[in-house]
């Protein structure tokens, strides 16, 4: 089996068995790490270019990786500190890239629906690496891989994901994902950061954790932004996070194996207590781990690849 | 200099005709309707078989954009894309750069239509200094050079106090104020309807209700002081009962819609890719939306359809769909709308839909236009209705339009103003 679309711009594109053919073929590139070698040489010869228009170590730091343990050759272009596509239009800039002769190009953009624009003028693969309030597949790629090698499967779990719900595109991907493969996903927030008709998108309301926790598998707790407070979200940080941070005290009632998440950086105190944060249910650095091995599938899965593991390890 | 159209369907709402008639026009007026003989002399036939005359259309809504941004749209520019589209008279927003709020701006589109316009141009004037809601413009000055209507559109007045002034003053000088329903504190930096479209294609939402609360409190601001009020744009359910409950009531209220508002959804935003061409203020609302706008129109609620027509260059709509601006162009594409997705789905007949691109308008502005009476200024459309063409191309400079590649029905072949012929055979033949 193989991709259908030469682009990963959102899980709410991908079918089932997509998801499903991603999160195995992660699995053989993740066994790779513990070599003393963690390079194959699947996409020796081809160019991914990171186009970041948003300042994120993290999600640059693990394509790159990943890009280079797939023998890649890798470009950086940060357009926040970049001279040369300053004021330069995106359509402008997706042109220069194509001349550039890239194969990949992973973007990250504050405004939603920027990957469609490259995706559309250029011919190269292009993965949404977060757009605007829209998706971020491989981060939901990701959770879900963490998800699925800790309790082995997803249908049937019920998954809450907790936080800004509105402006993120975590927790989209999230909804798509999970739902297409089975799990009851349930939003967790301040009624100021649930979107309109989110319901919608087959999850369940919530604004208040300790009416679910006792059924819940797994919690995905997302990161806070601070300057939400001067849009009138929540009065106060200390408000929200006595409200809908995560400690101890209100995980009281919770399953012995529920699964910590976070998709970092996290701000402890708030959103999360670092207690819960350093606990064994916690596998958020884990998560980290795993956001490369689901990068090199999906690159190599948009290459061409077919998921075959033998080809993947022997290539 | 004599014209004479033969034996085409005469629909004329203001005058309840409509039946196979011919049309004769001496010096720029309106001889007679009825059955003429051919045998006169000096006399240009223009023969109409087959097709419906009307009066020639009249758009209440049009942004021209000159002075300022001559780039997208220029007073000639933006007339020859009416003239194609079947339009006789626009009137021009006044949210120009500069915005035309004094008697120098009025002059200015005034002399400029004349020069350079092909069809009539009304300028409206802008209700406060420079749009911004603070200070009322000189609108007496404005109406004595020439303006139809105030308007600060593109902007609401967000200072219900001033718009109770402004409604006030133009009632003593009996003029219509047209209001941009939106308030703003809602619908800041929105993007597109709030609703599930919004949620999933992670688009910042703009509630019905920042439409809705101003179409209120407009209003009720026009039962206050008894000024003349028409709400431009109504996009929404919830709009159309308010102006119908307010007509009942006996409030001064009229209103428009535009084809977008009864043709596409939200999720023409997601069919569509994010293509900014679907990108308006106010922006595509619901089927249920749609619906009610269409009741609207069917029962006489929504008195008017306008293009709101809008020119954006190619390069300020090919952005990141936050960044691109509202609007879409709609001269050229109103007539076909109208027949394709309202007579021809019998949501309204042919003469209802004509009277709200003629005679309503008209009389929503007092506008002494619209009919063909004799002696009226013969301003005149004439009409295919099974002339079916696919949307490319277009007279504007402009090509923002969501709905280039369908195929409509319906379009104007020839259009003449006060007896010049300036459209013939869907051409422009004169300049
Ligand atoms: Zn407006
Ligand atoms: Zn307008």
């Amino acid at each position: 089996m193989k991709l259908k679309q030469k682009d990963l711009l959102g899980l709410e594109y991908l079918s089932k068995e997509e998801i499903e053919l991603i999160l195995q073929t992660a699995k053989p590139f993740k066994q790779l790490f513990t070599r003393t070698v963690k390079k194959v040489p699947t996409l020796r010869g081809k160019t991914v270019v990171l186009l970041f228009y948003e300042v994120s170590t993290r999600t640059r730091t693990s394509f790159e990786l990943a890009a280079k343990r797939l023998s890649a050759d890798t470009v950086n272009i940060n357009v926040a500190s970049s001279s040369v596509v300053k004021g330069e239009s995106l359509i402008d800039t997706a042109k220069t890239i194509e001349a550039l002769k890239a194969d990949f190009v992973i973007i990250r953009h504050s405004m939603s629906g920027a990957a469609h624009i490259i995706a559309k003028t250029i011919s190269a693969s292009i993965i949404n690496a977060g757009d605007g309030m829209h998706e971020h597949p491989t981060q939901g790629l990701l959770d879900m891989f963490t998800i699925m090698e800790k309790k082995g499967k997803i249908k049937g779990l019920n998954v809450a994901i907790i936080g800004d719900i509105s402006h993120s595109r975590v927790a989209k991907s999230n909804i798509w994902g999970l739902n297409k493969l089975g799990a009851n996903v349930f939003v967790i927030g301040p009624s100021t950061m649930i979107p309109m008709e989110v319901e919608k998108m087959n999850v369940e309301v919530h604004h208040d954790i300790s009416k679910i926790i006792h059924k819940l598998d797994v919690i995905n707790i997302l990161r806070i932004q601070k300057e939400r407070q001067e849009q009138h979200l929540f009065p106060t940080l200390e408000e929200y996070s006595e409200l809908f941070g995560i400690n101890s005290g209100k995980l009281s009632n919770a399953k012995k194996d529920l699964l910590i998440l976070h998709p970092g950086p996290m701000n402890r105190g708030i959103e999360i207590s670092s207690s819960i944060a350093d606990s064994k249910n916690s596998v958020i650095t884990e998560q980290v781990t795993n956001g490369v091995a689901v990068r090199m599938a999906v690159l190599y899965l948009l290459a061409g690849g077919d998921g075959g593991q033998g080809e993947i390890i022997n290539s | 200099m004599k014209l004479l159209i033969l034996n085409g369907i005469v629909c004329d709402p203001a005058n309840k005709f409509n039946q196979k008639a011919d049309v004769l026009v001496e010096n720029g007026k309106i001889i007679s309707v009825g059955k003429i003989s051919k045998n006169k002399s000096n006399v240009k036939v223009i023969d109409a078989k087959g097709k419906i005359v009307v009066p020639g259309l009249i758009d209440i809504h049009t942004h021209l954009r000159e002075p300022g941004r001559e780039d997208e749209e220029t007073i000639k520019s933006g007339t020859r894309a009416a003239s194609m589209g079947g339009f006789t008279t626009v009137c021009a927003m006044a949210n120009t750069q500069p915005v035309v709020d004094s008697v120098s701006g009025v002059k200015f589109i005034l002399a400029t239509a004349k020069q350079e316009g092909v069809i009539n141009v009304f300028p409206v004037g802008a209700i406060t200094k420079g749009s911004n809601g603070v200070e009322l413009a000189e609108i007496g000055k404005m109406k004595g050079a020439g303006v139809i209507a105030i308007s600060d559109d593109g902007r609401p007045v967000m200072n219900a106090n001033i718009m109770r002034r402004a409604l006030e003053y133009t009632k003593m000088l009996d003029l219509t104020l047209i209001s941009h329903c939106e308030d703003t504190n809602l619908s800041a930096n929105g993007e597109i309807n709030e609703g599930y479209i919004s949620t999933v294609l992670g688009l910042k939402g703009i509630p019905k209700q920042a439409e809705e609360i101003m179409v209120a409190r407009d209003i009720a601001l026009c039962e206050l002081t008894g000024g003349r009020l028409h709400i431009a744009h109504i996009s929404t359910r919830h709009s159309v009962e308010l102006v119908r409950e307010a007509k009942k009531r006996g409030i001064n209220v009229t209103a428009e819609t535009a084809p977008h508002y009864f043709s596409l959804t939200d999720e023409y935003v997601k069919e569509t890719d994010y293509n900014t061409n679907t990108k308006m203020n106010p922006p595509l609302r619901t089927k249920e939306d749609v619906k009610a706008i269409c009741e609207g129109l069917a029962d006489g609620t929504i008195n008017c359809i306008a293009s709101d027509h809008a020119p954006h260059l190619a390069e300020e709509k090919e952005q990141e769909f936050k960044l691109a601006p509202f609007g879409i162009i709609g001269l050229e594409t109103v007539l076909p709308l109208v027949i394709t997705n309202l007579v021809n789905k019998k949501i309204i007949s042919l003469n209802d839909a004509i009277s709200k691109l003629t005679c309503n308008p008209a009389k929503a502005l007092g506008l002494k236009k619209g009919s063909m009476s004799a002696g009226s200024d013969a301003d005149i459309t004439i009409i295919d209705l099974n002339k079916t063409k696919i949307i490319e191309k277009f007279e504007s400079k402009c090509k923002n339009s969501p709905f280039i590649g369908m195929k409509l029905s319906g379009f104007a072949t020839t259009t003449i103003v006060a007896g010049k012929v300036i459209v013939d055979g869907g051409q422009i033949v004169s300049d």
